[in-house]
């Protein structure tokens, strides 16, 4: 075999692409990988990894401010934003480094530019390495390509992002300034979290979500949990409203926004715009190819493939849910298809989601509306972190941990979290549902005291009323 | 502590069976292979070993009671100095500490083609999921034997899932079934398409008796239902001179007379079909969702009438065997057959089958294919018949054969050139010494 044909060609070197070439090496393929920017991807560089480092100074930031409570005492608190920005890229810049390294330990062969798919040729695809110029540099050939070319934040029309009034993602997380007045338009994940670390950081914040409640594809009792804390910790959340429209001014610019019927005007230094994601489709090479794009998506099987035979497509290239380790397992089953094992599909129910704001949402499975929605008889448990001594010890009095079973089948169904470290916590009810194990087996489980996790035992106790100490 | 007698998987598709007779009472000393109990299965009886001895403390499920679960405890053992209160302690209640305390003799050989599917055998714990276990449970399933599509063969929610969907005909592809059997869901899958058989309405003003169904009948109506609904059939029928088979019939009984070797003309047949399938081999195989399963053995299973139903007994490498081998197996199988003695391994399995009913002058007839084989071979009586020949009359024995085929399996050609084969073995029958 030559130097440009491979068994597996990846496209694209975030969390799905990368986990997909190594997965294919170990299992004895030759795999190259195309990257256009930096290995890692969007999360590694400009999403999960850098926002975590960031949302670590704010938590210290608060915690600076809340000395007392902890027998210390301090003055002239100050934060230097070009310091904690520049400690977020170095976070990025480390582990990026550390990809390149996977890559080479497992004999990936990476070739630097923009992957386009090309002819057949046989019974292999062609895949072009385009140059910053956009020529063609290199052909290589792949039995098998791998597209996991992810996704890009959507725009709003009306709020077109320069990089210095509006911004998405990528520009909120290297801000040159901290804004005085923000706007954050839609409540996911990323306008949260980006709400949460500007508040606590100091800064006014608004957010303006659409649906009638705040992270919308959490359980209802978990928006209204949040909805309770941003606003006592004074951040301002205008649900069920739609933005009209804005209007620049000498210090920013004016936010319309209208809710009930009412305009009301929000005045802003600094607009994030974070309603989504758009998957990046073109410029691949997609036409001519059977493969179906929905909205933006690539539509797959359960085993990754497209409906062009030897094209798959894996990550925020495909559909929901939109997070970095759906798209890394998704590498894996992809490969393992490949190479003839028989993977399990993904079940999207099984994959845990978090949010790292303050305090933290963590959650998997059906919420309680959904369950009963499909039809289950539930058994609900709650638990609150007041009731539990860790966090009483921590200083972490505030959040809940609710469990959702079926009544019938004992079957965990779901888990809803929020508080200190529930994104930490969460992936113990992951095991659980990949396990499929049911309120019995939870509840013979030995959780270790004093630990947060004495509440995921509570929650699922509370379910069948045997909660012990609330 | 008193040990608890469970109800054993005689076989790797048994889910339940019939506590037919107690052949000890309660307070009787028991010895390890003594034989405590029967047990009537899906197609036969089966005898019930001790493993260990003691005492028969108590017969927890009493003769005559239908429908017991596999490793429902059926009785108490009782150790040395132990005594029923022993057994009332919370402790005993406990399931038994072996996991098999009783093995009944056959369960050791599954049948062969089972034995890949086996992984959780019958003697073995069955690895699933607490919420598969709990389903299975729910839903009155037995998972012995049935191989899960997680890790290791682990059973999970979805796979006991296929099983409800696929209704109690679910376990079967135990019996022969391919290796790769994920989930049990694919070889399910159709059967789980077809409507679930609904009690039918006594028709009205009409007296009748409802005569509970026996695990054969349950079973024949399962499988034969099965076969005729998601199977292609099709048929061939051949007429097939007898005379020359007749007189090498006579002359060899003749000569057998004192080694006491009479043979039927169903023994050639058996012998003429295990020759043929050995010419045709893929004549001999199963489908698949996954591929052909071409069976490596000849081996051919044959119809048998008992009371209560029927069951087909298996000549093993038939091909290898002599007329008069075939002969004292078959007598042999028959008579155990209908004394309900058979064990599962002789009836589980086989490439071919052949069904006779020629001792009641039936002329000709179809059978349904018994699956997973592909094929079956319905013999009718063997008659004088007039034929021409040479463009005159003249007197010919004959008997019509036809074979029924699973044309996912054997195509038209393929069948009609096995027959070729057959008829040429049974009118030349000097050949299937050769």
């Amino acid at each position: 075999m030559s130097d440009t044909s491979f068994d597996v060609i990846v496209v694209g070197g975030g969390p799905g692409g990368y986990v997909a070439a190594i997965r294919a090496a170990q299992l004895k393929m030759k795999v190259a990988l195309v990257e256009r920017e930096h290995l890692g991807g969007v999360c590694l560089n400009w999403g999960c990894i850098p926002t975590k480092a960031l949302l670590r100074s704010s938590e210290i930031y608060h915690l600076l401010h809340n000395l007392g409570a902890y027998g210390f005492s301090a003055s002239n608190i100050s934060f230097d934003l070009g310091k904690i920005v520049g400690r977020s890229r170095q976070v990025a810049g480390q582990l990026s480094g550390g990809i390149k390294h996977l890559m080479k330990k497992n004999k990936v062969t990476v070739f630097d530019g923009h992957g386009r798919l090309g002819a057949k040729a046989g019974a292999a695809r062609t895949v072009e390495v385009l140059g910053p110029d956009g020529k063609v540099k290199q052909a290589v050939t792949g039995t098998h390509v791998i597209l996991a070319t992810g996704a890009r934040a959507r725009h709003l029309p009306g709020f077109d992002v320069d990089g210095g009034l509006v911004w998405t993602a990528r520009e909120a997380m290297v801000p040159d300034r901290m804004p005085k007045q923000l706007v954050v338009i839609g409540s996911g994940a990323i306008g949260i979290e980006f709400a949460s670390f500007y508040r606590t950081m100091g800064a006014e914040v608004t957010v303006v979500e659409m649906m009638d409640r705040i992270l919308p594809v959490e359980d209802e009792e978990v928006s209204a949990f949040m909805l309770k804390a941003f606003a006592k910790q004074g951040m301002k959340i205008l649900t069920g409203a739609t933005t009209k429209g804005m209007t620049r001014t000498a210090t920013g610019a004016t936010v319309t926004v209208e809710q009930a019927g009412k305009s009301i005007d929000l005045p802003a230094d600094r607009i994030i715009v974070a309603i989504g994601i758009v998957g990046n489709v073109e410029g691949i090479g997609l036409e001519g190819t059977k493969v179906k794009v929905e909205k933006t998506h690539i539509v797959t099987d359960g085993m990754c493939r497209t409906d062009e035979p030897g094209i798959y497509a894996i990550g925020d290239l495909t559909g929901p849910p939109w997070l970095a380790h759906k798209a890394s397992h998704e590498g894996v089953i992809c490969v393992e298809a490949i190479a003839g094992l028989h993977p399990h599909a993904i079940d999207v129910t099984k994959i845990p989601g978090c949010t790292y704001c303050w305090p933290q949402v963590a959650s998997v499975g059906l919420t309680e509306a959904k369950a009963k929605a499909a039809g289950h008889q539930v058994k609900v448990g709650r638990f609150p972190y007041v009731g539990n001594g860790k966090a009483i010890a921590l200083g972490e009095p505030e959040g809940m941990v609710k469990t959702v079973f079926d009544a019938k089948t004992g079957e965990l169904l779901g888990a809803h979290m929020v508080g200190a470290e529930v994104t930490e916590l969460i992936q113990g009810y992951g095991i659980a549902r990949t396990l499929e194990t049911t309120e019995a087996d939870l509840m013979h489980t030995v959780f270790p005291h004093p630990t947060l996790s004495e509440m995921m035992h509570e929650s699922v106790l509370d379910a069948y009323g045997r909660a012990l100490h609330f | 502590m008193p040990i608890q007698i469970l109800m054993p998987a005689l076989s790797p598709t048994m889910t339940e069976g019939t506590l037919a007779r107690w052949l000890k009472a309660e307070g009787d000393a028991i010895k390890a292979g003594q034989v405590i109990a029967e047990i009537e299965t899906d197609k036969a009886t089966m005898e019930v070993e001790a493993v260990d001895e003691g005492v028969l403390g108590k017969i927890i499920i009493p003769a005559g009671t239908a429908g017991v679960k596999v490793n429902e405890p059926i009785a108490i053992l009782l150790g040395e100095g132990e005594s029923m209160a022993d057994a009332a302690k919370p402790t005993a209640a406990a399931p038994a500490p072996a996991p098999a305390p009783v093995a009944a003799a056959p369960v050791a050989a599954a049948p062969a083609a089972a034995a890949p599917v086996a992984s959780a055998s019958s003697a073995g714990r069955v690895v699933a999921s607490p919420l598969a276990k709990r389903l299975a449970e729910q839903a009155g399933l037995s998972l012995s034997g049935v191989r899960g599509s997680g890790p290791n063969g682990r059973i999970v929610k979805a796979d006991v899932e296929a099983l409800i969907a696929a209704g109690p005909a679910a376990p079967a592809p135990a019996v022969a079934a391919p290796a790769p059997v994920v989930a049990a869901a694919p070889a399910a899958a159709p059967v789980a398409a077809a409507p679930a058989p609904k009690p039918a309405a006594p028709p009205p003003g009409q007296a009748f008796d409802m005569v509970p169904h026996t695990s054969m009948r349950k079973v024949i109506a399962r499988r034969l239902q099965e076969s005729k609904q998601t199977v292609p059939h099709f048929y061939l029928t051949v007429d097939l001179a007898l005379d020359a088979l007749m007189a090498l019939r006579a002359d060899l009984n003749a000569k057998g007379e004192k080694l006491g070797i009479k043979l039927s003309v169903n023994d050639f047949v058996i012998r003429a079909v295990a020759l043929a399938m050995k010419q045709k081999p893929d004549v001999n195989a199963a489908w698949s969702d996954e591929g052909m399963l071409r069976f490596k053995q000849v081996d051919v299973s044959v119809a048998v009438a008992i009371p209560g139903g029927l069951i087909t007994p298996i000549i093993k490498n038939a091909d290898q065997k002599a007329l008069g081998q075939i002969s004292q197996e078959m007598k042999d199988l028959a008579k155990r057959a209908r004394d309900g003695k058979l064990m599962p391994e002789e009836y589980q399995g086989g490439g071919f089958s052949i069904s006779n009913l020629g001792m009641y002058g039936i002329k000709q007839f179809s059978a349904i294919i018994n699956p997973p084989q592909s094929c079956i071979l319905a013999v009718g009586a063997g008659e004088q018949r007039p034929v021409v020949k040479n463009g005159a009359l003249a007197v010919e024995t004959q008997m019509t054969c036809t074979l029924s085929v699973d044309h996912r399996v054997v195509d038209g050609a393929l069948g009609a050139e096995f027959l070729q084969v057959l008829k040429g073995l049974i009118e030349d029958p000097l050949t299937m010494m050769l």
